[in-house]
Protein backbone atom coordinates (compact mmCIF):
# COMPACT_ATOMS: atom_id res chain seq x y z
CA UNK A 1 0.00 0.00 0.00
CA UNK A 2 1.12 3.53 -0.66
CA UNK A 3 0.84 4.59 2.98
CA UNK A 4 3.49 2.08 3.92
CA UNK A 5 6.01 3.78 1.64
CA UNK A 6 5.22 7.25 2.93
CA UNK A 7 5.74 6.25 6.55
CA UNK A 8 9.40 5.41 6.28
CA UNK A 9 10.52 8.72 4.86
CA UNK A 10 12.18 11.07 7.27
CA UNK A 11 14.56 12.77 4.84
CA UNK A 12 14.06 16.52 4.89
CA UNK A 13 16.84 17.86 2.68
CA UNK A 14 16.50 18.18 -1.07
CA UNK A 15 19.24 16.25 -2.86
CA UNK A 16 21.00 16.60 -6.20
CA UNK A 17 22.60 19.97 -5.49
CA UNK A 18 26.25 19.01 -6.07
CA UNK A 19 25.26 17.29 -9.31
CA UNK A 20 23.82 20.56 -10.54
CA UNK A 21 27.06 22.44 -9.84
CA UNK A 22 29.21 19.92 -11.68
CA UNK A 23 26.94 19.99 -14.70
CA UNK A 24 27.09 23.77 -14.78
CA UNK A 25 30.90 24.06 -14.74
CA UNK A 26 31.21 21.41 -17.42
CA UNK A 27 28.80 23.34 -19.57
CA UNK A 28 30.60 26.63 -18.94
CA UNK A 29 33.95 25.19 -19.97
CA UNK A 30 32.55 23.83 -23.18
CA UNK A 31 31.06 27.20 -24.06
CA UNK A 32 34.50 28.81 -24.39
CA UNK A 33 36.03 26.05 -26.44
CA UNK A 34 37.33 27.80 -29.62
CA UNK A 35 36.93 24.69 -31.79
CA UNK A 36 33.27 24.33 -30.86
CA UNK A 37 32.64 28.03 -31.48
CA UNK A 38 34.39 27.87 -34.87
CA UNK A 39 32.33 24.82 -35.79
CA UNK A 40 29.09 26.52 -34.83
CA UNK A 41 30.01 29.68 -36.72
CA UNK A 42 30.91 27.67 -39.82
CA UNK A 43 27.68 25.69 -39.76
CA UNK A 44 25.75 28.96 -39.45
CA UNK A 45 27.67 30.96 -42.07
CA UNK A 46 28.82 28.55 -44.76
CA UNK A 47 25.41 27.42 -46.13
CA UNK A 48 24.04 30.97 -46.65
CA UNK A 49 27.40 32.05 -48.14
CA UNK A 50 27.19 29.25 -50.70
CA UNK A 51 23.59 30.12 -51.57
CA UNK A 52 24.43 33.81 -51.99
CA UNK A 53 27.41 32.98 -54.18
CA UNK A 54 25.27 30.74 -56.37
CA UNK A 55 22.62 33.44 -56.69
CA UNK A 56 25.23 35.99 -57.73
CA UNK A 57 26.61 33.61 -60.37
CA UNK A 58 23.15 32.90 -61.81
CA UNK A 59 22.36 36.61 -61.79
CA UNK A 60 25.68 37.44 -63.48
CA UNK A 61 25.04 34.91 -66.24
CA UNK A 62 21.41 35.92 -66.72
CA UNK A 63 22.15 39.65 -67.01
CA UNK A 64 25.45 39.65 -68.87
CA UNK A 65 24.01 39.82 -72.40
CA UNK A 66 24.17 43.37 -73.86
CA UNK A 67 20.38 43.46 -74.27
CA UNK A 68 19.66 42.66 -70.59
CA UNK A 69 17.40 45.23 -68.93
CA UNK A 70 18.93 44.85 -65.45
CA UNK A 71 22.61 45.27 -64.53
CA UNK A 72 24.66 42.22 -63.51
CA UNK A 73 26.49 42.15 -60.12
CA UNK A 74 29.80 43.12 -61.67
CA UNK A 75 28.28 46.30 -63.07
CA UNK A 76 26.63 47.07 -59.74
CA UNK A 77 29.97 46.68 -58.00
CA UNK A 78 31.73 48.98 -60.47
CA UNK A 79 29.13 51.72 -60.79
CA UNK A 80 27.91 51.87 -57.21
CA UNK A 81 31.27 51.22 -55.57
CA UNK A 82 31.27 54.51 -53.69
CA UNK A 83 27.87 53.66 -52.14
CA UNK A 84 29.03 50.19 -51.08
CA UNK A 85 32.45 51.16 -49.77
CA UNK A 86 31.65 54.51 -48.14
CA UNK A 87 28.33 54.34 -46.34
CA UNK A 88 29.10 57.46 -44.30
CA UNK A 89 30.26 60.06 -46.85
CA UNK A 90 28.66 63.48 -46.66
CA UNK A 91 28.93 65.84 -49.66
CA UNK A 92 26.18 68.32 -48.94
CA UNK A 93 22.46 68.11 -48.21
CA UNK A 94 21.32 65.72 -50.96
CA UNK A 95 24.54 63.76 -51.56
CA UNK A 96 25.08 61.62 -48.47
CA UNK A 97 26.05 57.99 -47.82
CA UNK A 98 23.41 55.28 -47.65
CA UNK A 99 24.08 54.62 -43.97
CA UNK A 100 23.04 58.23 -43.21
CA UNK A 101 19.88 57.76 -45.24
CA UNK A 102 19.10 54.52 -43.41
CA UNK A 103 19.64 56.28 -40.09
CA UNK A 104 17.26 59.07 -41.07
CA UNK A 105 14.62 56.51 -42.03
CA UNK A 106 15.29 54.63 -38.79
CA UNK A 107 14.75 57.80 -36.84
CA UNK A 108 11.30 58.16 -38.39
CA UNK A 109 10.56 54.53 -37.67
CA UNK A 110 11.71 54.98 -34.08
CA UNK A 111 9.27 57.85 -33.53
CA UNK A 112 6.31 56.34 -35.38
CA UNK A 113 6.84 52.84 -34.04
CA UNK A 114 7.53 54.09 -30.51
CA UNK A 115 4.20 55.92 -30.46
CA UNK A 116 2.46 52.88 -31.94
CA UNK A 117 3.99 50.65 -29.24
CA UNK A 118 2.78 52.88 -26.40
CA UNK A 119 -0.70 53.47 -27.79
CA UNK A 120 -0.99 49.89 -29.07
CA UNK A 121 -0.17 48.24 -25.74
CA UNK A 122 -2.54 50.58 -23.90
CA UNK A 123 -5.40 49.98 -26.36
CA UNK A 124 -4.67 46.26 -26.47
CA UNK A 125 -4.79 46.07 -22.68
CA UNK A 126 -8.16 47.85 -22.73
CA UNK A 127 -9.57 45.56 -25.40
CA UNK A 128 -8.22 42.45 -23.66
CA UNK A 129 -9.51 43.49 -20.27
CA UNK A 130 -12.98 44.79 -21.03
CA UNK A 131 -15.52 42.71 -22.88
CA UNK A 132 -17.41 45.84 -23.97
CA UNK A 133 -14.30 47.58 -25.30
CA UNK A 134 -13.60 44.43 -27.26
CA UNK A 135 -17.09 44.21 -28.71
CA UNK A 136 -16.98 47.85 -29.72
CA UNK A 137 -13.43 48.21 -30.94
CA UNK A 138 -12.47 44.81 -32.30
CA UNK A 139 -14.56 44.99 -35.51
CA UNK A 140 -13.18 48.46 -36.21
CA UNK A 141 -9.62 47.24 -35.72
CA UNK A 142 -10.19 44.20 -37.88
CA UNK A 143 -11.35 46.38 -40.77
CA UNK A 144 -8.75 49.14 -40.41
CA UNK A 145 -5.82 46.75 -40.10
CA UNK A 146 -6.39 45.48 -43.65
CA UNK A 147 -5.98 48.96 -45.17
CA UNK A 148 -2.60 49.05 -46.97
CA UNK A 149 -0.09 51.57 -45.57
CA UNK A 150 0.00 53.81 -48.63
CA UNK A 151 -3.77 54.14 -48.71
CA UNK A 152 -3.45 56.23 -45.54
CA UNK A 153 -0.94 58.60 -47.10
CA UNK A 154 -3.22 60.97 -49.10
CA UNK A 155 -5.49 61.33 -46.08
CA UNK A 156 -2.63 62.07 -43.71
CA UNK A 157 -1.07 64.53 -46.21
CA UNK A 158 -4.40 66.34 -46.31
CA UNK A 159 -4.68 66.30 -42.52
CA UNK A 160 -1.11 67.29 -41.59
CA UNK A 161 -0.31 69.42 -44.69
CA UNK A 162 3.32 68.38 -44.38
CA UNK A 163 5.18 65.32 -45.61
CA UNK A 164 7.20 64.61 -42.47
CA UNK A 165 4.36 64.08 -39.96
CA UNK A 166 2.45 62.27 -42.71
CA UNK A 167 5.22 59.69 -43.04
CA UNK A 168 5.28 59.26 -39.26
CA UNK A 169 1.53 58.79 -39.20
CA UNK A 170 1.70 56.14 -41.91
CA UNK A 171 4.26 54.19 -39.86
CA UNK A 172 2.18 54.60 -36.74
CA UNK A 173 -1.06 53.45 -38.33
CA UNK A 174 0.61 50.53 -40.11
CA UNK A 175 2.41 49.07 -37.14
CA UNK A 176 -0.19 49.64 -34.44
CA UNK A 177 -2.68 46.89 -35.39
CA UNK A 178 -0.60 43.79 -34.69
CA UNK A 179 0.52 45.38 -31.42
CA UNK A 180 -3.07 46.01 -30.33
CA UNK A 181 -4.33 42.63 -31.40
CA UNK A 182 -1.48 40.60 -29.90
CA UNK A 183 -1.57 42.54 -26.64
CA UNK A 184 -5.32 41.96 -26.41
CA UNK A 185 -4.90 38.23 -26.97
CA UNK A 186 -2.11 38.13 -24.39
CA UNK A 187 -4.21 39.95 -21.81
CA UNK A 188 -7.19 37.71 -22.48
CA UNK A 189 -4.97 34.66 -21.96
CA UNK A 190 -3.70 35.69 -18.52
CA UNK A 191 -4.41 32.63 -16.37
CA UNK A 192 -7.36 33.01 -14.04
CA UNK A 193 -5.05 32.04 -11.15
CA UNK A 194 -2.92 35.16 -11.62
CA UNK A 195 -6.07 37.26 -11.54
CA UNK A 196 -7.16 35.47 -8.37
CA UNK A 197 -3.79 36.16 -6.78
CA UNK A 198 -4.13 39.85 -7.60
CA UNK A 199 -7.70 39.89 -6.25
CA UNK A 200 -6.67 38.28 -2.97
CA UNK A 201 -3.84 40.81 -2.64
CA UNK A 202 -6.30 43.58 -3.60
CA UNK A 203 -3.95 45.01 -6.24
CA UNK A 204 -5.42 48.15 -7.78
CA UNK A 205 -5.80 48.63 -11.53
CA UNK A 206 -2.39 50.23 -11.96
CA UNK A 207 -0.56 47.63 -9.86
CA UNK A 208 -2.33 44.86 -11.74
CA UNK A 209 -1.30 46.40 -15.07
CA UNK A 210 2.36 46.80 -14.13
CA UNK A 211 2.92 43.74 -11.95
CA UNK A 212 0.70 41.09 -13.54
CA UNK A 213 -0.72 42.11 -16.91
CA UNK A 214 2.38 43.39 -18.70
CA UNK A 215 4.73 40.59 -17.59
CA UNK A 216 2.11 37.90 -18.17
CA UNK A 217 1.27 39.21 -21.64
CA UNK A 218 4.88 40.11 -22.51
CA UNK A 219 5.48 37.18 -24.89
CA UNK A 220 2.37 38.17 -26.87
CA UNK A 221 3.23 41.86 -26.72
CA UNK A 222 6.67 41.19 -28.15
CA UNK A 223 5.21 39.07 -30.94
CA UNK A 224 3.07 42.07 -31.84
CA UNK A 225 6.01 44.46 -31.60
CA UNK A 226 8.07 42.22 -33.84
CA UNK A 227 5.40 42.08 -36.54
CA UNK A 228 4.83 45.81 -36.07
CA UNK A 229 8.44 46.84 -36.58
CA UNK A 230 8.60 44.74 -39.76
CA UNK A 231 5.50 46.44 -41.10
CA UNK A 232 6.74 49.90 -40.16
CA UNK A 233 9.99 49.30 -42.05
CA UNK A 234 7.93 48.26 -45.07
CA UNK A 235 5.83 51.38 -44.74
CA UNK A 236 8.66 53.90 -44.30
CA UNK A 237 10.31 52.98 -47.58
CA UNK A 238 7.04 53.25 -49.47
CA UNK A 239 6.03 56.45 -47.71
CA UNK A 240 9.39 58.14 -48.33
CA UNK A 241 9.14 57.40 -52.03
CA UNK A 242 6.13 59.67 -52.12
CA UNK A 243 6.90 62.26 -49.47
CA UNK A 244 10.51 62.94 -50.46
CA UNK A 245 13.21 64.00 -48.01
CA UNK A 246 16.54 62.29 -47.51
CA UNK A 247 15.53 58.80 -46.35
CA UNK A 248 16.48 55.54 -48.00
CA UNK A 249 13.03 55.24 -49.64
CA UNK A 250 13.35 58.55 -51.40
CA UNK A 251 16.85 57.60 -52.52
CA UNK A 252 15.40 54.68 -54.49
CA UNK A 253 12.80 56.87 -56.10
CA UNK A 254 15.45 59.44 -56.96
CA UNK A 255 17.75 56.78 -58.41
CA UNK A 256 14.90 55.43 -60.54
CA UNK A 257 14.19 58.91 -61.93
CA UNK A 258 17.84 59.30 -62.89
CA UNK A 259 18.11 55.69 -64.19
CA UNK A 260 20.77 54.58 -61.70
CA UNK A 261 19.72 50.95 -61.41
CA UNK A 262 22.89 49.75 -59.62
CA UNK A 263 22.24 52.32 -56.86
CA UNK A 264 18.76 50.90 -56.40
CA UNK A 265 20.13 47.40 -56.01
CA UNK A 266 22.62 48.53 -53.37
CA UNK A 267 19.86 50.39 -51.54
CA UNK A 268 17.69 47.26 -51.57
CA UNK A 269 20.49 45.35 -49.88
CA UNK A 270 20.78 48.07 -47.22
CA UNK A 271 17.03 47.99 -46.60
CA UNK A 272 16.95 44.22 -46.33
CA UNK A 273 19.86 44.03 -43.91
CA UNK A 274 18.45 46.85 -41.79
CA UNK A 275 15.01 45.22 -41.64
CA UNK A 276 16.62 41.95 -40.63
CA UNK A 277 18.58 43.69 -37.87
CA UNK A 278 15.47 45.48 -36.59
CA UNK A 279 13.58 42.19 -36.41
CA UNK A 280 16.41 40.49 -34.54
CA UNK A 281 16.79 43.46 -32.22
CA UNK A 282 13.14 43.35 -31.13
CA UNK A 283 13.29 39.56 -30.85
CA UNK A 284 16.41 39.79 -28.67
CA UNK A 285 14.89 42.45 -26.41
CA UNK A 286 11.77 40.27 -26.15
CA UNK A 287 13.77 37.18 -25.28
CA UNK A 288 15.65 39.15 -22.63
CA UNK A 289 12.56 40.73 -21.08
CA UNK A 290 10.41 37.60 -21.10
CA UNK A 291 13.08 35.21 -19.86
CA UNK A 292 11.39 32.80 -17.48
CA UNK A 293 7.92 34.09 -18.31
CA UNK A 294 6.93 31.41 -20.73
CA UNK A 295 8.26 28.56 -18.61
CA UNK A 296 5.60 26.76 -16.64
CA UNK B 1 -18.88 32.58 22.19
CA UNK B 2 -19.64 33.37 18.59
CA UNK B 3 -17.99 31.37 15.85
CA UNK B 4 -14.81 32.64 14.20
CA UNK B 5 -16.02 31.72 10.75
CA UNK B 6 -19.67 31.08 10.08
CA UNK B 7 -21.20 29.76 6.89
CA UNK B 8 -24.80 30.80 7.26
CA UNK B 9 -27.31 28.94 5.06
CA UNK B 10 -25.28 29.34 1.90
CA UNK B 11 -26.75 28.54 -1.52
CA UNK B 12 -24.77 28.82 -4.70
CA UNK B 13 -26.12 28.42 -8.20
CA UNK B 14 -24.63 29.27 -11.56
CA UNK B 15 -26.75 30.62 -14.40
CA UNK B 16 -25.64 29.61 -17.83
CA UNK B 17 -27.79 30.67 -20.73
CA UNK B 18 -31.32 30.14 -19.52
CA UNK B 19 -30.39 27.24 -17.25
CA UNK B 20 -29.71 27.63 -13.57
CA UNK B 21 -27.68 24.86 -12.01
CA UNK B 22 -27.67 24.58 -8.25
CA UNK B 23 -24.24 23.65 -6.97
CA UNK B 24 -24.44 24.15 -3.22
CA UNK B 25 -27.56 24.09 -1.09
CA UNK B 26 -28.01 25.18 2.50
CA UNK B 27 -24.42 24.96 3.72
CA UNK B 28 -24.23 25.55 7.46
CA UNK B 29 -20.95 25.35 9.30
CA UNK B 30 -19.11 27.13 12.08
CA UNK B 31 -15.37 27.00 12.54
CA UNK B 32 -13.50 28.02 15.66
CA UNK B 33 -10.28 29.96 15.80
CA UNK B 34 -7.23 27.74 15.36
CA UNK B 35 -9.23 24.84 14.04
CA UNK B 36 -8.06 22.71 11.12
CA UNK B 37 -11.04 21.64 9.04
CA UNK B 38 -10.95 19.48 5.92
CA UNK B 39 -13.69 19.40 3.34
CA UNK B 40 -13.88 16.11 1.52
CA UNK B 41 -16.18 14.87 -1.23
CA UNK B 42 -16.25 13.35 -4.66
CA UNK B 43 -15.13 15.47 -7.57
CA UNK B 44 -17.82 17.81 -8.83
CA UNK B 45 -19.50 18.11 -5.43
CA UNK B 46 -18.71 21.81 -5.25
CA UNK B 47 -16.02 21.74 -2.59
CA UNK B 48 -13.77 24.07 -4.58
CA UNK B 49 -16.75 26.36 -5.13
CA UNK B 50 -17.26 26.40 -1.37
CA UNK B 51 -13.62 27.41 -0.83
CA UNK B 52 -13.95 30.15 -3.45
CA UNK B 53 -17.02 31.44 -1.63
CA UNK B 54 -15.09 31.64 1.64
CA UNK B 55 -12.19 33.31 -0.19
CA UNK B 56 -14.65 35.78 -1.71
CA UNK B 57 -13.54 34.94 -5.24
CA UNK B 58 -17.13 33.98 -6.08
CA UNK B 59 -20.25 35.47 -4.61
CA UNK B 60 -22.89 33.53 -2.70
CA UNK B 61 -26.37 33.28 -4.23
CA UNK B 62 -28.05 33.25 -0.85
CA UNK B 63 -26.89 33.22 2.76
CA UNK B 64 -23.62 34.69 3.98
CA UNK B 65 -20.02 33.96 4.92
CA UNK B 66 -19.24 35.66 8.21
CA UNK B 67 -15.69 36.07 9.46
CA UNK B 68 -15.59 37.47 13.00
CA UNK B 69 -19.23 38.52 12.45
CA UNK B 70 -18.34 40.58 9.38
CA UNK B 71 -19.72 39.56 6.02
CA UNK B 72 -17.26 38.43 3.37
CA UNK B 73 -18.13 39.70 -0.11
CA UNK B 74 -14.78 40.21 -1.82
CA UNK B 75 -11.37 38.52 -1.74
CA UNK B 76 -8.70 39.82 0.59
CA UNK B 77 -5.37 38.91 2.17
CA UNK B 78 -6.98 37.99 5.51
CA UNK B 79 -8.31 34.88 3.73
CA UNK B 80 -5.17 33.71 1.90
CA UNK B 81 -5.52 30.88 -0.60
CA UNK B 82 -2.95 28.23 -1.48
CA UNK B 83 -3.97 27.18 -4.97
CA UNK B 84 -3.80 23.65 -6.26
CA UNK B 85 -1.36 24.61 -9.02
CA UNK B 86 0.67 26.96 -6.76
CA UNK B 87 -0.06 30.05 -8.95
CA UNK B 88 3.35 31.57 -8.42
CA UNK B 89 4.18 34.28 -10.92
CA UNK B 90 6.79 32.70 -13.21
CA UNK B 91 8.64 35.92 -13.99
CA UNK B 92 9.39 36.60 -10.32
CA UNK B 93 11.84 34.77 -8.09
CA UNK B 94 10.68 32.92 -4.99
CA UNK B 95 11.62 35.93 -2.87
CA UNK B 96 9.91 38.40 -5.21
CA UNK B 97 6.74 36.34 -5.30
CA UNK B 98 6.42 36.58 -1.53
CA UNK B 99 7.60 40.18 -1.57
CA UNK B 100 4.71 41.07 -3.90
CA UNK B 101 2.29 39.90 -1.22
CA UNK B 102 4.23 41.29 1.74
CA UNK B 103 4.81 44.74 0.28
CA UNK B 104 1.14 45.00 -0.66
CA UNK B 105 -0.19 43.85 2.72
CA UNK B 106 2.44 45.40 5.00
CA UNK B 107 3.82 48.17 2.75
CA UNK B 108 2.29 50.89 4.91
CA UNK B 109 2.91 49.40 8.32
CA UNK B 110 6.36 47.81 8.28
CA UNK B 111 9.76 49.12 7.26
CA UNK B 112 11.72 47.62 4.41
CA UNK B 113 14.04 45.75 6.80
CA UNK B 114 11.10 44.39 8.78
CA UNK B 115 9.44 43.21 5.58
CA UNK B 116 12.65 41.51 4.47
CA UNK B 117 12.93 39.70 7.81
CA UNK B 118 9.29 38.69 7.58
CA UNK B 119 9.76 37.22 4.07
CA UNK B 120 12.82 35.28 5.21
CA UNK B 121 10.98 34.06 8.34
CA UNK B 122 8.22 32.63 6.17
CA UNK B 123 10.68 31.08 3.74
CA UNK B 124 12.46 29.47 6.69
CA UNK B 125 9.13 28.17 7.95
CA UNK B 126 8.64 26.14 4.77
CA UNK B 127 12.39 25.39 4.50
CA UNK B 128 12.76 27.24 1.23
CA UNK B 129 15.18 30.03 2.20
CA UNK B 130 17.90 28.33 0.15
CA UNK B 131 15.90 28.88 -3.07
CA UNK B 132 15.04 32.54 -2.56
CA UNK B 133 16.60 33.66 -5.84
CA UNK B 134 15.25 30.84 -7.99
CA UNK B 135 12.35 31.23 -10.37
CA UNK B 136 9.37 28.88 -10.05
CA UNK B 137 10.41 27.03 -13.21
CA UNK B 138 13.70 26.09 -11.57
CA UNK B 139 12.26 24.33 -8.52
CA UNK B 140 10.24 21.14 -8.11
CA UNK B 141 6.48 20.88 -7.74
CA UNK B 142 6.69 20.26 -4.01
CA UNK B 143 8.99 23.26 -3.57
CA UNK B 144 6.59 25.47 -5.52
CA UNK B 145 3.77 24.43 -3.25
CA UNK B 146 5.94 25.22 -0.21
CA UNK B 147 6.53 28.69 -1.61
CA UNK B 148 2.79 29.00 -2.27
CA UNK B 149 2.16 28.19 1.41
CA UNK B 150 4.83 30.68 2.47
CA UNK B 151 3.22 33.37 0.34
CA UNK B 152 -0.16 32.71 1.92
CA UNK B 153 1.28 32.64 5.46
CA UNK B 154 3.21 35.85 4.79
CA UNK B 155 -0.11 37.69 4.39
CA UNK B 156 -0.75 36.86 8.06
CA UNK B 157 -4.23 35.63 7.20
CA UNK B 158 -7.04 35.09 9.67
CA UNK B 159 -7.90 31.96 7.74
CA UNK B 160 -5.65 29.89 5.56
CA UNK B 161 -7.51 28.27 2.66
CA UNK B 162 -5.87 25.27 1.01
CA UNK B 163 -7.42 24.20 -2.28
CA UNK B 164 -6.28 20.60 -2.83
CA UNK B 165 -2.76 21.81 -2.14
CA UNK B 166 -1.07 18.44 -2.57
CA UNK B 167 -3.23 17.02 -5.33
CA UNK B 168 -0.63 17.37 -8.06
CA UNK B 169 2.27 15.96 -6.04
CA UNK B 170 3.69 12.46 -5.77
CA UNK B 171 3.03 10.45 -2.61
CA UNK B 172 6.41 11.02 -0.94
CA UNK B 173 6.46 14.76 -1.56
CA UNK B 174 2.88 14.92 -0.38
CA UNK B 175 3.83 13.27 2.92
CA UNK B 176 6.64 15.79 3.45
CA UNK B 177 4.31 18.69 2.82
CA UNK B 178 1.60 17.28 5.07
CA UNK B 179 4.17 17.11 7.84
CA UNK B 180 5.23 20.67 7.06
CA UNK B 181 1.62 21.88 7.21
CA UNK B 182 1.04 20.07 10.53
CA UNK B 183 4.20 21.60 11.92
CA UNK B 184 3.21 25.10 10.79
CA UNK B 185 -0.30 24.69 12.14
CA UNK B 186 1.00 23.64 15.54
CA UNK B 187 3.44 26.54 15.64
CA UNK B 188 1.18 29.33 14.39
CA UNK B 189 -2.22 27.98 15.35
CA UNK B 190 -3.62 29.29 12.10
CA UNK B 191 -7.25 28.57 11.36
CA UNK B 192 -7.14 26.39 8.27
CA UNK B 193 -9.65 25.02 5.80
CA UNK B 194 -8.38 22.41 3.39
CA UNK B 195 -10.10 20.91 0.38
CA UNK B 196 -9.00 17.36 -0.29
CA UNK B 197 -10.10 14.07 -1.77
CA UNK B 198 -7.54 12.04 0.12
CA UNK B 199 -9.08 10.28 3.13
CA UNK B 200 -5.79 9.63 4.94
CA UNK B 201 -4.71 13.21 4.48
CA UNK B 202 -8.00 14.48 5.87
CA UNK B 203 -7.84 12.26 8.97
CA UNK B 204 -4.16 12.95 9.58
CA UNK B 205 -4.38 16.73 9.43
CA UNK B 206 -7.85 17.71 10.59
CA UNK B 207 -9.62 18.46 13.81
CA UNK B 208 -12.88 17.99 11.96
CA UNK B 209 -13.74 16.53 8.58
CA UNK B 210 -16.66 17.98 6.65
CA UNK B 211 -18.11 15.42 4.24
CA UNK B 212 -20.05 16.69 1.27
CA UNK B 213 -22.88 14.87 -0.47
CA UNK B 214 -22.82 14.56 -4.22
CA UNK B 215 -24.04 17.36 -6.45
CA UNK B 216 -26.11 18.87 -7.88
CA UNK B 217 -27.29 20.87 -4.88
CA UNK B 218 -24.59 19.35 -2.70
CA UNK B 219 -24.64 20.00 0.98
CA UNK B 220 -22.81 18.93 4.12
CA UNK B 221 -23.67 15.30 4.76
CA UNK B 222 -21.80 14.73 7.96
CA UNK B 223 -19.15 16.34 10.13
CA UNK B 224 -16.67 14.03 11.80
CA UNK B 225 -14.54 15.11 14.75
CA UNK B 226 -11.06 13.57 14.79
CA UNK B 227 -10.18 13.16 18.47
CA UNK B 228 -6.49 12.47 17.95
CA UNK B 229 -3.94 14.20 20.14
CA UNK B 230 -1.36 16.48 18.55
CA UNK B 231 1.42 16.31 17.54
CA UNK B 232 0.42 13.45 15.31
CA UNK B 233 2.91 11.07 13.78
CA UNK B 234 1.88 9.22 10.68
CA UNK B 235 3.86 6.06 11.54
CA UNK B 236 2.26 5.65 14.95
CA UNK B 237 -1.19 6.54 13.66
CA UNK B 238 -1.22 3.87 10.98
CA UNK B 239 -2.19 1.31 13.61
CA UNK B 240 -4.02 3.65 15.98
CA UNK B 241 -7.62 2.54 16.65
CA UNK B 242 -9.08 6.06 16.63
CA UNK B 243 -7.31 6.87 13.39
CA UNK B 244 -8.60 3.71 11.75
CA UNK B 245 -12.11 4.29 13.05
CA UNK B 246 -12.18 7.85 11.64
CA UNK B 247 -10.77 6.62 8.37
CA UNK B 248 -13.42 3.94 8.15
CA UNK B 249 -16.16 6.45 8.91
CA UNK B 250 -15.07 8.71 6.06
CA UNK B 251 -14.65 5.79 3.67
CA UNK B 252 -18.09 4.50 4.53
CA UNK B 253 -19.62 7.90 3.94
CA UNK B 254 -17.90 8.33 0.59
CA UNK B 255 -18.18 4.83 -0.82
CA UNK B 256 -21.32 3.35 0.75
CA UNK B 257 -23.79 6.09 1.50
CA UNK B 258 -22.79 8.64 -1.10
CA UNK B 259 -21.19 6.68 -3.86
CA UNK B 260 -20.08 8.73 -6.79
CA UNK B 261 -22.28 7.96 -9.76
CA UNK B 262 -20.62 9.20 -12.88
CA UNK B 263 -22.79 10.86 -15.50
CA UNK B 264 -26.03 9.95 -13.78
CA UNK B 265 -28.10 12.21 -16.00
Amino acid sequence: MSIQTIEDTTVKAFPAKPAEVIAFTAKARRRFDPIVIAGKLASALVPPAIVIALMLIVWQIACSSPTASLPPPSQVWNEAYDLIAHPFFNNGPQDIGLAWRVLISLQRVAIGFGLAAIVGVALGALVGQSIWAMRGLDPVFQILRTVPPLAWLPLSLAAFRDSSPSALFVIFITSIWPIIINTAVGVRNIPEDYRNVSRILRLNQFEFFVKIMVPAAAPYIFTGLRIGIGLSWLAIVAAEMLTGGVGIGFFIWDAWNSSRLPDIIVALAYIGVTGFCLDRLVAAVGAFVTRGTTAK
Amino acid sequence: MTAYLKLDHIDKSFARGGQVSEVLKDIRLTIDKGEFVSIIGHSGCGKSTLLNLIAGLTKVSAGAVLLEDKEVDSPGPERAVVFQNHSLLPWLTVYENINLAVSKVFGGTRSRAERHDWIMRNLDLVQMAHARDKRPAEISGGMKQRVGIARALAMEPKILLLDEPFGALDALTRAHLQDAVMDIHSRLGSTTIMITHDVDEAVLLSDRIVMMTNGPAATIGEVLAVPLARPRRRVELSSDRTFLRCREAVLKFLYERHRFVEAAE
